[in-house]
């Protein structure tokens, strides 16, 4: 199984805003050093040519998504946690709003397959609802990937 | 306190078995048995015997190291040790301040309060400073249990003080630690720019320079 995951971040200013600036001019190194990282699977793209292309989406203005898929949690937290993205986050304040629901959901998924945008946003959804659980879950509250096998409502979130 | 721990650690009585378990923690990685053997000054069958005690107490774990050359009369591959990753502490009267100071990271956590409580941190520091004046810091950071390391002009951190609440609150434990590194530097009348973070799987994220400039 591999591990997909979404996270999302209220911008805020446009994203083509000299506020935002140092930002995107960090898109290009944080998604090679992600592309580089071990355990690292696939992400969402928008564009194959311009790499500080964000993802266009129909679920609102100021709203970034990073979607990708990982080999473990383990090897996405090292990305997360234990490389130069570490610092990037810290800096998270002077270009997101902070949100008190949670921005982050992560499942399960059979390996090569590529979930969609409207599936993982219906997985934060169910998050946010119902709390985490196999098919829905953070790096706080996880589960392993023999929990989320078979479970009916995998299924029924993919729907 | 577990009388596991207690047992284990009690181990590290014996002097040989004490230096070939600082041989393999020093290593920071993979160490073979006659590596540790030589660091320790035994013979390699001595230190594997001991190493095999320290691998069933739980404080090292063992693997196999495949023989660089492949193919008949290659050998077998080599067995190895390395730092078993759980924590061991004895604590008398029993002391737990983990699960508290977890309960307050979550709330710093909640309230949005990072930059307060990396000011605290930073204060922090800057009093331990005072019980090491003249001190250079190096030696300050291995007394507190950092494990530095020369490597490439820096000083790396092999260990993490703070292992488990950076496993849970990374973002706040790791700008945390930055901050009481940074504090330390400035109590010891050196530059507080020579910390930064340059995070690794399985190490401190806490980098300090040779000096600013580099």
């Amino acid at each position: 199984m591999h591990l997909a995951q979404l996270n999302i971040a209220h911008l805020r200013a446009p994203v083509d805003s000299a506020e935002l600036a140092e930002f995107v001019a960090l898109l290009e190194p944080m998604n090679d050093l992600a592309d580089r990282s071990p355990g690292f699977v696939w992400r969402l793209k928008e564009s194959d040519v311009d790499p500080t292309a964000t993802v266009v989406h129909d679920y609102g203005d100021h709203l970034l998504v990073n979607f990708s898929v990982w080999e473990s949690r383990d090897a996405l937290w090292d990305y997360v946690y234990r490389s130069g993205h570490l610092d990037v986050l810290r800096r998270r304040k002077e270009w997101f709003h902070r949100v008190a629901e949670p921005y982050t959901v992560m499942w399960w998924i059979p390996e090569g397959d590529l979930p969609s945008l409207d599936e993982a946003m219906r997985r934060l959804e169910r998050l946010r609802t119902e709390g985490p659980g196999p098919e829905a879950f953070t790096f706080k509250d996880s589960y392993a990937s023999s929990e989320a096998a078979n479970l009916p409502a995998a299924a029924e979130a993919r729907k | 306190m577990s009388d596991d721990d207690l047992q284990a650690l009690g181990l590290l009585q014996d002097p040989v078995r004490r230096s070939l378990y600082d041989a393999v923690a020093a290593g920071g990685g993979e160490v073979g048995r006659t590596e540790a053997a030589q660091a320790a000054g035994v013979s390699r069958t001595l230190a594997g015997h001991h190493l095999d005690k320290l691998v069933e107490a739980g404080l090292l774990e063992s693997g196999f190291r495949p023989q660089e050359r492949k193919g008949p009369g290659s050998g077998r591959p080599a067995k190895v040790y390395r730092r078993a990753a759980g924590d061991r502490s004895v604590s008398l009267p029993p002391r737990d301040y983990v699960s508290l100071a977890s309960v307050l990271a979550e709330v710093v956590d909640e309230l949005g309060a990072e930059e307060r409580a990396e000011r605290a941190a930073r204060g922090a520091g800057r009093r331990l400073a005072g019980r090491h004046g003249g001190e250079p810091v190096e030696s300050v950071l291995r007394g507190r249990g950092y494990e530095p390391y020369p490597d490439d002009g820096v000083l790396r951190m092999r260990n993490c003080p703070f292992h488990v609440l950076s496993h849970e609150q990374p973002l706040l434990v790791c700008s945390m630690n930055l901050a009481l590194c940074q504090g330390l530097l400035e109590g010891l009348g050196d530059d507080p720019g020579r910390a930064r973070l340059d995070p690794r799987p399985g190490e401190c994220c806490v980098t300090v320079s040779k000096t600013n400039d580099n």
